[in-house]
C-alpha cells in the first residue's frame, strides 16, 4: 500500500439513517449506491442508524428491514464494497450476522463502547473465520483514555480485526485529543487506523485530517454530512480538500460532488447543520444520537433539553442508553415543580 | 429441618455471590465448590469461608457423588451442555445459571411451584429475571400484544468474562424465554454495558405495544407481581411507569443488589441469584415435605 494513500469510507446510508429516524427507502439506497459507484466510493455503510438488528422502540424502528436494505444495496452495486455496522448487545451472529454474510455484505465493523472490546470477540472471529473483511470500532473513544483505548483495540486486533476506527461520537474531541489518540494507535498496532468524526464542534473535517496526519489510514465520512446530530465529516468536502494535500483517494472528484448535489434531493429533508442543541451534545460529551429523542421527550415533560443532555453526560451515559432520558427528563420536571 | 445439600460449579462473579448467598439460607448448605483454579479470587473468598473446595469441576462431582444433591452451574453455556447430561445421569436437580437454554426456565414470581418438577432448571438471564415476570404481568391482562422488547443497562464491572464471552446467548435465551412466558413471538432484548464510575445500577425497561388498555388494571397487575419479586429481590423498584403513550406501554425498573460479592449496584447478578436461591429453597421445602 502507497504510503499516502487512504481510504474514505462512505457512512451517508447508516448514520444518516439517525438524521431520519431511519426511514431509508429503496429507491434512496439504491440510487445513492449507483451514484457512489460512479463517484469511485471504496465502501458505502448502509442500515439503521445503530447497526444490525438495532431497529427497536428503544432507538427507533426501521422502516425497511435490514435484510432489504442491505439487498437493495448490494444490487447496485459492483465496485463500491457493502459494509454494515454491527453492535453485539443488538445483533447477535446468529439472528443477523450470518443473513448478512449470505446477502454479500463486504466489510462487517464490529463496534462497542470504547471500553468493551470483549464483547467483541466472537464476532470478531466468526466473521474473519468466514474470509469476510472485519473492522474493530471503538465508539464514544471520547470518554476514555489513550492507554485505555489502546489495551481495547488490541484486543480487537487480537480476535481478528483486520482494522480499528475510533469514533468521536458525540463530536467532542478537540484536535490534541484526536492528536493523541490516533498517534499512539498508529505507532503501536499492526493493522491501520480509522477516524469517525462528529460536527457537534465545527471540527470533523479538521480533525479528520489531523486524524490522517497523526498516521490514521481511513477516515468515515458522509455526504453533506449526513449523519447523527451535527453530522459527520462532510464527504465532498473532505474529498475535495485531500487534493490539496498528499493523501491519494481514488474517488472522482467531480463523482463526489455530483453525490453531493443527489443527496440534496434524495436524502436530506432539512440541511445537516450544527443546530445549538448538538452544541449542547459536544460539550456534554453525549452521543449525538440521543438529539431527536431528547428533543421530544423533553418538549413532553417541559424540560429544557440541554439541562437533559449536560445531566445525562454527568452520568456517563453510553449509546443504547436511550431508556435514560425519560428518567432524567423526569426527574428535572419534578425538582422544577418544586 | 434438614438442609438440602448443595454444589457451586463455577467461581466466578455468580458463583461466589451465591455462595455467600447460600450461607445465610435456613434451607441450603454448600457442601462443595468448584471450578478450575484454586487461585481464583472466588476460591479464595470460599477457602476463607471454610467451605470444600475442588479444582477439578463436574469431576468432583463424579468422583464423589453424595457430596451433594443440587448443583448450581455458573459456568458457561457451553460447558452446561457438557455438565447437563452427566448431572442427570447422577440424578442431581440441576439449577443453570448460564443461558444453555437445556432446562425449563424459571422464574419464581411466575413459575416457582411447576419449577419443582424438573430436575434441570434455566435462569436465563439477569435481564430476563428483572424484566420478564413484568412483561408477564401486563400480558397475563393486555390483549392484543403486538410486539415486546426489553432493555438492559448493567455495570462494566458487575459483567465478569463468562457474561461478554455469552452476550449473544444472552439475547437469544431472554428472547426466547420472553416470547414463551408471554405468548408473544415478536420479541426483541437489548443489552448494554456501561462503564461509567461510580458504577450504575441495574436499569431495565420494558416496553410493550398494544392498541387497547385499561392502565390501571395495568398498574395493579405489575404491583402484585411486584410483591411477589420483592420476596426474594428486595431493592427491586420500579422508577417509571407503568405509562401508556402512543400504543406503547413503557415500564422501567431499578435492580439493586444486597452488597454481597459484588457492591450494591450489580443488581444484576442479585437478581438471578436471589431467583434461584428461591427455587432451590423450594426444593428443600418439598424435600423435608416428602
Amino acid at each position: 500500500m502507497d504510503n499516502n494513500k487512504v481510504i474514505i469510507y462512505d457512512v451517508s446510508l447508516r448514520d444518516g439513517s439517525h438524521a431520519i429516524s431511519h426511514q431509508l427507502t429503496k429507491e434512496q439506497i439504491s440510487k445513492y449506491a449507483q451514484a457512489s459507484e460512479k463517484a469511485n466510493i471504496y465502501a458505502i455503510e448502509v442500515g439503521h442508524g445503530n447497526g444490525l438488528g438495532a431497529s427497536s422502540l428503544l432507538v427507533g424502528q426501521s422502516k425497511l428491514n435490514d435484510e432489504v436494505m442491505l439487498r437493495t444495496a448490494k444490487e447496485n452495486l459492483l465496485n463500491t464494497k457493502l459494509g454494515i455496522h454491527v453492535i453485539p448487545g443488538f445483533a447477535t451472529i446468529n439472528n443477523d450476522i450470518k443473513k448478512a454474510i449470505e446477502i454479500g455484505v463486504d466489510i462487517f465493523r464490529v463496534a462497542c463502547h470504547s471500553t468493551e472490546a470483549d464483547t467483541t470477540q466472537r464476532h470478531i472471529s466468526y466473521i474473519r473465520d468466514r474470509g469476510k473483511e472485519v473492522y474493530g470500532l471503538l465508539m464514544s473513544s471520547h470518554m476514555t483514555s489513550a492507554d485505555i483505548l489502546l489495551e481495547e483495540a488490541i484486543k480487537m486486533q487480537t480476535y481478528g480485526a483486520e482494522a480499528i476506527v475510533l469514533l468521536d461520537s458525540a463530536g467532542s474531541m478537540l484536535p490534541h485529543d484526536v492528536k493523541e489518540r490516533v498517534e499512539l494507535m498508529s505507532n503501536n498496532l499492526k493493522i491501520p487506523v480509522g477516524f469517525h468524526g462528529h460536527n457537534n464542534l465545527g471540527l470533523a473535517v479538521s480533525n479528520s485530517i489531523v486524524a490522517l496526519d497523526s498516521g490514521a489510514k481511513i477516515v468515515d465520512a458522509s455526504i453533506k454530512g449526513f449523519g447523527a446530530g451535527a453530522g459527520n465529516t462532510q464527504l465532498e468536502v473532505l474529498v475535495g480538500l485531500l487534493t490539496k494535500y498528499d493523501y491519494k483517494t481514488n474517488i472522482d472528484l467531480y463523482g463526489v460532488l455530483d453525490l453531493a448535489t443527489l443527496a440534496d434531493s434524495l436524502l436530506l429533508k432539512e440541511a445537516i447543520t450544527i443546530s445549538p442543541l448538538s452544541v449542547v451534545s459536544g460539550l456534554s460529551k453525549v452521543f449525538s444520537g440521543f438529539s431527536k429523542h431528547i428533543t421530544r421527550i423533553s418538549t413532553k415533560y417541559n424540560v429544557d433539553p440541554r439541562d437533559v443532555f449536560f445531566e445525562l453526560g454527568r452520568q456517563q451515559v453510553i449509546a443504547g442508553q436511550e431508556d435514560k432520558i425519560i428518567d432524567v427528563a423526569m426527574k428535572l420536571s419534578k425538582t422544577k415543580g418544586k | 429441618m434438614q438442609k438440602l445439600k448443595v454444589c457451586i460449579l463455577g467461581t466466578g462473579n455468580i458463583g461466589t455471590d451465591l455462595l455467600i448467598k447460600i450461607l445465610r439460607s435456613e434451607y441450603l448448605e454448600c457442601t462443595l465448590f468448584a471450578g478450575r483454579n484454586l487461585n481464583s479470587k472466588g476460591m479464595s473468598k470460599a477457602l476463607s469461608l471454610g467451605i470444600p473446595l475442588s479444582d477439578k469441576g463436574i469431576d468432583a462431582i463424579i468422583e464423589n457423588p453424595n457430596c451433594c444433591d443440587l448443583v448450581f452451574d455458573a459456568t458457561s453455556a457451553s460447558s452446561h451442555s457438557e455438565h447437563a447430561p452427566i448431572l442427570e445421569n447422577l440424578k442431581k436437580i440441576a439449577i443453570d445459571m448460564t443461558p444453555a437454554k437445556i432446562g425449563s426456565f424459571s422464574i419464581p414470581s411466575v413459575n416457582i411451584k411447576d419449577s419443582v418438577k424438573h430436575t434441570n432448571l434455566n435462569m436465563i438471564t439477569c435481564g430476563g429475571q428483572a424484566s420478564i415476570p413484568m412483561a408477564y404481568a401486563i400480558s397475563q391482562v393486555v390483549d392484543n400484544i403486538s410486539y415486546i422488547e426489553v432493555v438492559s443497562t448493567i455495570s462494566s464491572k458487575s459483567a465478569g468474562p463468562g457474561t461478554r464471552i455469552n452476550i449473544d446467548e444472552y439475547i437469544e435465551t431472554t428472547q426466547k424465554a420472553l416470547a414463551q412466558f408471554t405468548n408473544c413471538k415478536n420479541v426483541k432484548t437489548i443489552i448494554n454495558l456501561n462503564p461509567a464510575i461510580p458504577s450504575i445500577d441495574m436499569h431495565t425497561t420494558i416496553y410493550v405495544q398494544t392498541d387497547t388498555l385499561d392502565l390501571q388494571v395495568v398498574k395493579n397487575s405489575v404491583n402484585i407481581m411486584l410483591e411477589k419479586i420483592r420476596e426474594y429481590v428486595s431493592e427491586y423498584d420500579i422508577i417509571l411507569g407503568p405509562e401508556y403513550d402512543n400504543g406503547i406501554i413503557v415500564l422501567t425498573i431499578r435492580v439493586r443488589g444486597m452488597g454481597d460479592y459484588l457492591p450494591k449496584y450489580a443488581g444484576n447478578l442479585d437478581i438471578i441469584n436471589c431467583a434461584a436461591i428461591a427455587v432451590a429453597e423450594e426444593f428443600a421445602k418439598e424435600q423435608n415435605k416428602g
